[in-house]
């Protein structure tokens, strides 16, 4: 097994997927000659020429909805967007054709569509270049909205997302796509969407994050557990939308002490949802307010203040904290 | 460094065969077999009666709102007669004539206009997408299929209708320039029916056709009379086989007009004269096409009557069969259906929901 960063794990499920299915077809700005801007695409036109991975013009709505028509007639296109702060003009196609065209012809189309899209902080970039916006695209009926935490699971998903017959948007931390190295197999591993997964066991509280946010929570978590001798299970939710809530509603049945970590805007973030589902679905057994650790409800900073926008580590074992002592 | 002058060669064209006074230009004519002019004829008579049942129906309070789109069927008719049934169309709301052309039911047409989602399937023969609605949007869904057919190495083309305003959005720049600069087989129809609600055409833009916008993205373009049948069918039959041929896209502006009403939730005396109106049905496309039938000994008087009379049963037919069908329609459930391959437990448990409190209600809430 290779050890390989974010970059290039998600630069291996496109390559093998693309040599396994000649439908696969990549597209967007700087995605050929350039390799992309991150260089996830790097390699691929070399390797399957500019047909398949195409350099198209400066045009979000279009990469989005001529995708969107090459998904109904047949291929799966894989669109780039260069940044989350751009997804929005390709939002209207997604809102109003690739969610619906299933729906709007009763099963005689489909919409096998993915668009990526680095998402969060932590990059020290310009602005529009570092939301965390996902709870927008959540709210859409007919999209599943996946974040990856790491390399491994990044690849898998991804293989995934491309054989998924209905639309997926798929947000790439841009924090982590050199931030560290993981074991990916060569051979191939996908991972269901919809499922969430336990990233730490434990007994004591729980602690729900995903993507860029879930290594300072597993780190926090190793602090309480140093600290105090507290376990927190860590859910990491893989996907957003669609939300699978049985493994959080089983934690926080076992632990009663439930904190959502995302660096998204808290009020109507994913957390809200979050914390929706606990109070539906295991009310009886919290023993404390389920806590939000998130971004502040204001345009992400600069990057000079983006660490005080950020959760990190020290914001999340505080919370714990406070769970952890309510009576 | 002096200024000097950019040569740009192409020029747009203005194409008219069939006047509306019925004066023919038989070197332009296309030349089409008897039994495809009298389909043409069937097809352009069935929508327009269909139409004006749609009104009544609506005014009735049987159907919801809808688009009419009487005065526009020799634009979007004649562009779609070009197409073979491989090829694919990409409507907006307003091509009723073309839909029924490519093998929509009327039944499908007052199912969907009854408000039930089952009046937008479209089966497997119709390589047609459903309606969009929001303007314009779908003009970029036609570059992508016109895309993927080149990529999948067929002859086959896609063609899109949108309308004059449809012209201002930005997937309309765009998606001419993608199939530009990819050269793709796709062919855009501009019913340009000189009103987007109460807005006109010269507030969409300066330019003084929509046709010459083809040149910024150097793609063909033309203008054409979109009255009339026959310069419409010859303008997209060129570009069709201009498409198939590797030749790339084209834009046509059929220059009509929307006789009716923009949905029956408007009322156009809020912004266009009577005398506009009526300017413009005595340009009416159906009795032109009649009248050159007639001329060419296709269509009697007597033929006409029939014709009348067979779309009216047609018509009668399709709205009993319909109000039929509607009756087994009833299950609440179906909401639920066709948004994903496969239904997330979330949407499960909603689904559930649902069942439950329609039981509370000892199943009252059913309707047909």
């Amino acid at each position: 097994m290779a050890k390989l960063n974010l970059v290039q794990a998600l630069n291996l499920a496109l390559r093998q997927e693309m040599e396994r299915d000649d439908r696969v077809i990549v597209l967007g700005e700087d995605v050929g000659r350039d390799g992309g801007v991150f260089r996830v695409t790097e390699g691929l036109i070399e390797r399957f020429g500019e047909e398949r991975v195409v350099d198209t013009p400066l045009a979000e709505s279009a990469i989005v909805g001529t995708a969107i028509g090459m998904a109904v007639a047949g291929l799966r296109p894989v669109c780039e967007i260069q940044f989350d702060g751009f997804t929005y003009y390709g939002m209207h196609q997604i809102e109003a054709h690739a969610t619906r065209l299933r729906w709007r012809s009763r099963g005689r189309f489909h919409v096998p569509l993915v668009v990526r899209a680095p998402y969060g902080g932590g990059v020290r970039a310009l602005e529009h270049h570092s939301e965390s916006r996902e709870a927008l695209w959540a709210h859409l009926p007919g999209l599943k909205t996946v974040i990856p935490s790491g390399p491994r699971n990044a690849r898998a998903l991804l293989l995934s997302a491309i054989r998924d017959p209905d639309p997926v948007l798929f947000f790439e931390p841009k924090a982590l796509y050199r931030a560290f190295r993981e074991e990916v197999p060569e051979e191939e591993e996908t991972l269901p969407l919809g499922r969430s997964r336990i990233a730490r066991e434990g007994g004591d509280l729980t602690l729900v994050a995903y993507g860029a946010m879930l290594r300072p929570t597993l780190e926090a978590a190793e602090e309480l557990s140093r600290q105090r001798g507290a376990e927190a299970e860590v859910i990491d939710l893989l996907t957003i939308s669609p939300l699978d809530d049985t493994l959080l509603v089983a934690s926080a049945r076992k632990t009663g002490r439930v904190a959502v970590v995302h660096e998204a805007p808290r009020s109507f973030g994913p957390g809200a949802e979050i914390v929706a589902r606990l109070v539906e679905k295991a009310f009886y057994h919290l023993e404390a307010p389920v806590a939000r650790v998130t971004g502040y409800d204001v345009i992400i900073p600069l990057f000079r203040r983006e660490a005080y926008y950020l959760p990190d580590v020290p914001r999340i074992v505080q919370a714990a904290r406070r769970l952890l002592e309510a009576p | 460094m002096p200024r000097t002058p950019i040569e740009i060669p192409e020029s747009i064209e203005y194409l008219s065969v069939l006047d509306e006074t019925g004066r023919l230009d038989r070197d332009l004519e296309p030349r089409l077999e008897e039994g495809l002019l009298l389909r043409l004829h069937r097809t352009m008579l069935l929508a327009r009666r269909f139409d004006e049942r749609l009104l009544s129906l609506q005014r009735q309070g049987r159907i919801g709102t809808f688009p009419p789109s009487s005065g526009q069927e020799a634009a979007h008719l004649g562009a779609a007669a070009a197409l073979s049934p491989e090829d694919w169309m990409v409507p907006a709301f307003r091509e009723l004539a073309a839909e029924i052309w490519r093998g929509r039911t009327l039944e499908s047409v007052l199912l969907y206009n009854a408000g039930f989602n089952e009046g937008g399937h479209i089966p497997p023969e119709r390589n047609d997408l459903p309606i969009a609605i929001p303007v314009g949007s779908q003009i970029l869904h036609a570059a992508g299929i016109a895309w993927a057919l080149r990529h999948r190495r067929t002859d086959r083309v896609a063609m899109v209708f949108f309308g004059d305003g449809a012209t201002s959005q930005g997937d309309f720049h765009e998606g001419l320039n993608f199939a530009g600069v990819f050269s793709l087989p796709a062919i855009f129809v501009c019913q340009n029916n000189q009103w987007a609600i109460s807005v006109p055409r010269a507030r969409q833009t300066r330019s003084r056709t929509l046709a010459q916008k083809a040149l910024a993205y150097g793609i063909h373009g033309i203008q054409v009379d979109g009255n009339d049948l026959l310069a419409v069918y010859a303008a997209a039959a060129e570009a069709v086989g201009r498409a198939r041929a590797g030749g790339g896209p084209t834009l046509i502006e059929c220059v009509t007009y929307r006789l009716a009403v923009h949905t029956t939730a408007d009322d156009p005396r809020r912004y266009r004269t009577e005398e506009e109106v009526e300017s413009w049905r005595r340009r009416d496309p159906l009795p032109r096409f009649q009248k050159y039938l007639a001329d060419k000994g296709l269509l009697s008087e007597e033929g006409v009557r029939a014709a009348e009379e067979e779309v009216a049963r047609e018509i009668q037919q399709a709205v009993e069969r319909a109000e039929e069908a509607i009756k087994a329609l009833g299950d609440p459930l179906d909401l639920f259906e066709h948004l994903w391959a496969e239904m997330p437990p979330t949407l499960r448990e909603q689904r559930e929901e649902l069942i439950a409190a329609l039981a509370a209600r000892g199943g009252e809430e059913t309707h047909g």
